[in-house]
């Protein structure tokens, strides 16, 4: 080390003499944009399937069911895994002044190993090969491939924080080291089986019945928490600091709430069965620790939103900034929504409906998925070295007609839901069910258009965006006279 | 001493030691005590390993997706008992590797579809829902019909559930393709297989050559038996505390 910061005295560096390793955060970035579009596209199609069931078109490959997993492993794995994986590469260098360990070669060896296991896993479901764990599907093979993977990115990423010249671990880095460990362990528990031959792609889990379904929504519930959000805070922590240039709000508030939240997380798991046959205890446990978790997310949501304290007026002047605020603003939305539905009695109405997946979706697009575009918004200019993005207008058309696209949907899937729970109990005055079930079915017709409208535009919004990237990348861009430009930012 | 956090922050070691011991708290204390607890389980009559057939066809069921739009978990609320039966045990699930309850319907539950309608529903059904059902949105499911069911290694599956629990037997696991074809077939002797599955349904589900075993054979016999294995007349209330 002394030796290292005598060279760079001579030198006349001020910190690590190599560069950072940023081809490999250039590609993933690319398969963020790529995978984004792919889950957004076979969602709007699965989409208009239960609006349109003649789209299943006969053919096995193409049905609801197989192509389900194909949406939301894409948006989840492909898309977000991706943007995951890319940014703390770049954000773990910047912070920790290192290179990343282990190099160009065991960086790229993430990037393709990440990138085969998708492409694995998205054949096989079209193919019918499925665990049908919920958002755990792919089968043995993949999953040991997958762990062999997630191994050498948590080296990666370890390593570097190891080597690191800086004194302090930044607080992204404890969200992404957070997101790492817990997947790991949630992954390697979750697929454990015994497949029928090693030559064949069946296997049979190891736990059954009630317990295999705790196990199993332990990871689901946690595959939200740390893979949807922790990881994403991770991203929250560098990149709004960054566009706002502004220090993060509280730095007591982001250790109280990283602890909290990593450790209330994990109980919520139950919540996803309630009076189901989990015994009750684990029902309770499961309801609680979700409300308490309220606290901690809000915390975080705090923490983003009050970065931008004095900066508000980039608001106006950073259309990438505002996905990240927008996005932060969702998470807090999403995150209250979340604990109210795990009360029982508001379960008893929700579980089962569309309000699930309309708040699934609040999440993923209003957080998730905002998050990554203001991150990349910020990303593209830096990597590539240009001043600016092509076009800040069109900037501002995948804002807003995305944003209106995420109120179509949760909107129309708040009230599907709602009210087919309520068709489902509801009686008539002789005390008969009112409804048959499919007459519920066929009430929901509506709402499953207007929703596939709002996955249209959300789409389109990202089409824009990959347009808007095309030509930055190409070159594109012209530095009007009195703008700021993104480069010139600290590079560090 | 005064405990101070910035410890953690210059130690990636001790963060990340911290951070696994933390996360890992949740999962011990909530899912350990189910496999200990020995009442858990409810102490039913009847709940059996699924025929060689019915796992085939359970197979078949997983691998289309059903489980995305159809629970299997009645909860104990009194629209929902009305409208599918008696509330979901956890002992009807307890060989079911992986577990089916799903978590959305789209369709309805079909924890205990079994029996509610004739085998040519079925089959008419899932080779064209709308016209069974004109409001439908399910996909059709013709195909199943036309195809053979592949169970040349059907031992092998119930080995590797015996492997993880399930409590077949070397005569099940011998007699295992016998009993698949015997179940499609109403003219065979079917008497070995009703002994080692009590309830199992045996029928020519596709309604056509018993000796050409279809998936759609295999998938009908697996909605048949749903929910039918626990005689609900013969259980105390005592025996479903958990």
């Amino acid at each position: 080390m002394t030796l290292q910061t005598a060279a760079n005295a001579a030198l006349g560096r001020t910190h690590a003499p190599e560069p950072y390793v940023d081809d490999v955060i250039r590609a993933f970035v690319l398969a963020t944009i790529f995978w984004g579009v792919v889950a957004f596209l076979v969602g709007v199609y699965i989409a208009l399937e239960l609006a349109f069931p003649a789209l299943n078109l006969g053919l096995e490959w193409t049905s609801f069911g197989r192509l389900r997993p194909v949406h939301t492993s894409g948006a989840i794995f492909a898309f977000g895994g991706s943007a995951l994986i890319g940014t703390s590469f770049h954000v773990v260098q910047r912070t920790c002044r290192a290179r990343l360990f282990g190099g160009e070669n065991l960086a790229w060896f993430v990037f393709w190993g990440y990138q085969a296991f998708i492409v694995i896993a998205a054949t096989g479901y079209v193919l019918g090969v499925t665990q049908s764990r919920e958002y755990a599907e792919p089968e043995w093979y993949a999953d040991i491939w997958l762990t062999i993977v997630w191994v050498a990115y948590f080296a990666v990423f370890f390593g570097t924080i190891m080597k690191r010249t800086e004194p302090h671990i930044y607080v992204a880095n404890w969200f992404y080291l957070a997101f790492i460990i817990t997947i790991a362990m949630l992954h390697i528990v979750n697929n454990l089986a015994v497949p029928v031959s090693w030559f064949g792609a069946k296997s049979y889990s190891a736990a059954s019945g009630v317990q295999d379904a705790m196990i199993q929504w332990w990871y689901g519930h946690n595959a939200v928490g740390f893979f949807l959000t922790a990881g994403f805070l991770g991203m929250m922590y560098y990149y709004i600091p960054k566009a706002a240039q502004r220090p993060i709000y509280s730095y007591r508030l982001s250790i109280v709430h990283f602890w909290a939240l990593i450790f209330l997380y994990i109980w919520a798991g139950p919540h996803h069965l309630h009076y189901t046959a989990l015994p009750d205890w684990a029902q309770i446990l499961g309801m609680t620790f979700s409300i308490m978790l309220w606290m901690p997310s809000w915390g975080g949501m705090i923490n983003g939103l009050m970065t931008l304290s004095g900066a508000w007026d980039k608001l106006r002047t950073d259309p990438g900034l505002r996905f990240s605020v927008t996005a932060v603003g969702f998470y807090g939305m999403s995150t209250f929504e979340g604990p109210v539905m795990s009360i029982r009695p508001v379960n008893a109405l929700s579980h089962y409906t569309d309000w699930t997946i309309g708040h699934v979706h609040s999440g993923a697009l209003g957080w998730v998925a905002f998050i990554v575009f203001g991150a990349l918004y910020y990303l593209v200019p830096v990597l590539w070295n240009r001043p600016d993005v092509y076009s800040r207008r069109l900037i501002s058309w995948h804002f807003w007609i995305s944003t209106m696209g995420i109120v179509l949907y949760i909107t129309s899937m708040w009230v599907s839901g709602i009210m087919q729970g309520l068709m489902w109990r509801a009686y008539d005055s002789l005390g008969f069910l009112q409804y048959s079930f499919v007459e519920t079915v066929a009430a929901m017709h509506p709402f499953y258009v207007t929703r596939a409208l709002g996955g249209i535009m959300f789409l389109t919004g990202a089409l824009i965006m990959a347009y808007n990237f095309w030509r930055t990348i190409r070159g594109d861009v012209a530095v009007p006279a009195g703008k700021p430009a993104l480069a010139a930012r600290p590079a560090a | 001493m005064k405990f101070r956090h910035e410890v953690i922050e210059k130690n990636v070691l001790l963060l990340a030691v911290l951070t696994l011991l933390t996360v890992a708290i949740g999962g011990l204390v909530q899912i350990i005590p189910l496999f200990t607890i020995e009442t858990t389980i409810e102490r039913v009559q009847g709940v059996r390993p699924y025929s060689p057939l019915e796992l085939m066809g359970r197979n078949i069921y997983i691998r289309e997706g059903c489980y995305l739009c159809h629970s299997q978990q009645i909860r104990p609320f009194k629209d929902e008992v009305e409208r599918y039966g008696h509330y979901s045990l956890a002992a009807e699930s307890m060989y079911d590797h992986p577990f089916q309850w799903g978590s959305k319907r789209t369709g309805p539950d079909l924890a205990r579809v079994g029996g509610k309608y004739s085998n040519e529903w079925h089959v008419a059904h899932l080779v064209d829902p709308r016209a069974v059902v004109p409001e439908s949105i399910m996909p059709t499911y013709a195909f199943l019909k036309d195809r053979p069911l592949v169970y040349g290694d059907i031992a092998a599956h119930l080995k590797a559930n015996r492997d993880v629990g399930v409590p077949y037997t070397d005569e099940m696991i011998a007699q295992a393709k016998a009993d698949l074809e015997a179940q499609v077939n109403p003219d065979a002797d079917t008497a070995g297989l009703l002994k080692r599955y009590p309830k199992a349904v045996v029928a020519a589900f596709d309604g056509g050559d018993p000796a050409h075993v279809t998936e759609m054979d295999a998938l009908v016999a697996y909605l048949q038996m749903l929910g039918t294995l626990v005689k609900f007349t013969d259980v105390r209330l005592e025996d479903l505390r958990q």
